[in-house]
């Protein structure tokens, strides 16, 4: 496994009013890694990963994402530069078809690598959205309509529009909240076949499924960083277990 | 996979411009002028529709786009002799100009807020046309001279005061709005702006640039609006202020409303019903605003697509 850092970040703050959501936080992804980030509730998760994003600007500190800094870059344009974000509450379109749902991405996708030749781009288009849909199982579902299928099956399109932007940082938020045992682990199977193409970093809290598919892991809890490790490394750290059971 | 079928999609839409040309040589005079009124502003309906009902986007400042186009077209024919298609041209850039500079300041928000801040610009064009009373004459308006009711482009010479050259036009015009809509709808332009419509967050999370596809729709839609209000001012030879007044923007919500918003043809059925619902209640009643009123209510109601809308959603999906 290449260890070229992806994505970096130093003294990485948001503050909401007296609230440090997430504080001084130094941070480092390297190329290929499935990364999973855990925490007790309100520990910043979410708001860290909406700060790699662009959903939210922090309020100091810097992001450099394969040597650049891209700090004060718009959120679509991390997207284009190959971050990819996953809702932890589900946001697809509705009221459109998983194909349409999944087509808007390959379309965003599509505007920053060259055409082949001898393909048309609506072909072109049809077939990456249709080998997007096949990679999380939902092939031959294309023309349901999003708002109607099941919850399973809503975070699998989640996260096919997720693979469709082709990225080189693939943000999982929570993805297997709501699911069965059995679409667990189907997630955990696709994961790790995402992850032979990107490297993906996956706020969860089921630790099963951390366990089996981190390589390393990070806790973060009050906005900061409490440790970071193997999966036996953290099972085995004190802190870490103090701040999941509360011992003083 | 997509529900497309090009065929049924254009044999509508050349099937509607072309019995929309069949009809002037049935229509009585009455009617003929009335279907040339509707037309022009089927367009100024049609503008707004590409902002509301495709990218999602309730404003209720339209009428400073369409007073944009018709004040741009109508004083450079009042006060200039530089001829009717330019003025044409400079009241559809008016109209561009406005709508680029409004975008730029009123898509910071968005909802409630965007509504409000349309309308508080659309009430100062209002303000605007009646501040500088000198040379707009406010509510009174003013009268095109002689001068602008012809013209000459590439050896035609056309008059304006000929019923039926003022319906081509009209229906020309309405052609081509409905052309450029199409494109832009059913392109992969389209496909965004809906997306947004639908849910703008994840849209922006897919790496579009959402508040550059909401300034060029909104640019698109004023553009449009603008072209409805040039053509208003040239063809029936006056311009007032109160095409800038607060009932103008409703009236294209309305339209679309009715006709369905998010169909390319919704604003034309909508302008339409609406014209001759009040056309043929008010030979009957004063009351013909209270009747309109409760057609409306009825509407949202029940139908709250819209004509179009409702037709698409229960029996023809194709519709575009």
């Amino acid at each position: 496994m290449a260890s070229v850092s992806l994505l970096s970040t130093k003294g990485l703050t948001r503050h909401f009013g007296g609230l440090k959501a997430v504080n001084q936080v130094d941070f480092e992804i390297r190329t290929g890694e499935i990364r999973a980030l855990i925490g007790p509730n309100g520990a910043g998760k979410t708001t860290f990963v909406s700060l790699l994003s662009g959903r939210i600007t922090p309020t100091s500190g810097s992001i450099e994402f394969l040597g650049a800094d891209i700090t004060d870059d718009p959120a679509h344009k991390r997207v284009r530069d190959g971050i990819a974000y996953t809702f932890q509450i589900t946001s697809i379109y509705g009221t459109l078809t998983a194909y349409e749902n999944v087509e808007l991405s390959v379309q965003s996708a599509l505007r920053r690598s060259p055409r082949p030749a001898g393909m048309s781009g609506h072909a072109l288009l049809r077939r990456k959205t249709l080998e997007a849909l096949d990679r999380v199982g939902l092939g031959d579902r294309a023309g349901e309509r999003a708002g109607t299928m099941s919850y399973g099956h809503q975070r699998l399109l989640e996260v096919a529009m997720g693979l469709a932007l082709e990225p080189k940082l693939l943000i999982l938020d929570e993805p297997t909240q709501g699911l069965s045992d059995g679409e667990i682990e189907n997630f955990c199977t696709l994961v790790k076949e995402i992850a032979r193409s990107a490297t993906v970093l996956l706020i969860e809290h089921n630790m099963p499924v951390v366990m089996q598919l981190a390589d390393t892991i990070t806790v973060l809890d009050h906005g900061e960083i409490l440790a970071s490790g193997t999966p036996e490394e953290i099972r085995a750290n004190e802190a870490v277990q103090a701040a999941y059971l509360g011992a003083a | 996979m997509t529900n497309s079928h090009p065929v049924r999609v254009l044999a509508l839409h050349v099937g509607v411009i072309v019995l929309l040309f069949l009809l002037q040589f049935v229509l009585p005079d009455y009617h003929h002028l009335a279907m040339t009124r509707v037309m022009v502003l089927a367009v100024y309906a049609m503008g707004y529709n590409m902002l509301f009902g495709y990218t999602g986007l309730l404003s209720l400042g339209h009428a400073m786009f369409f007073a944009a186009g018709l004040y741009g077209a109508g004083l450079t024919a009042y006060y200039t002799d530089w001829g009717v298609p330019l003025a044409f041209l400079i009241g559809i850039g008016c109209g561009f100009v406005l709508s680029l500079l409004i975008g730029l300041i009123s898509l910071r928000t968005s909802g409630v807020a965007f509504m409000i801040v349309t309308m508080m610009f659309a009430q100062v064009a209002y303000l605007t046309t009646t501040y500088f009373t000198d040379y707009t004459r406010g509510e009174e308006g003013l009268t095109m001279p002689q001068s602008a009711r012809s013209f000459d482009l590439l050896g035609l010479h056309v008059d304006l005061t000929d019923a039926g050259q003022r319906y081509n036009l009209a229906l020309g015009m309405l052609a081509l709005a409905l052309l450029v809509i199409f494109l832009v709808v059913k392109g992969p332009i389209g496909r965004v702006l809906i997306a947004i419509r639908e849910n703008e967050p994840r849209t922006l999370m897919l790496g579009y640039d959402t508040f550059r596809l909401k300034l060029m729709a909104l640019v698109i839609s004023g553009t449009i609006s603008a072209m409805a209000g040039a053509a208003y001012a040239l063809l029936f030879a006056y311009i007032g202020a109160t095409f800038a007044s607060i009932q103008y923007s409703i009236e294209a919500l309305l339209f679309t409303l009715l006709g369905g918003a998010g169909t390319i043809l919704g604003p034309l059925l909508g302008t339409m019903a609406m014209f001759y619902m009040i056309d043929i209640t008010s030979e009957y009643t004063s009351a013909y605003l209270l009747v309109t009123g409760v057609a409306l209510v009825l509407l949202v109601l029940y139908f709250p697509k819209g004509i179009l809308g409702t037709i698409r959603e229960r029996w023809w999906p194709w519709l575009p």
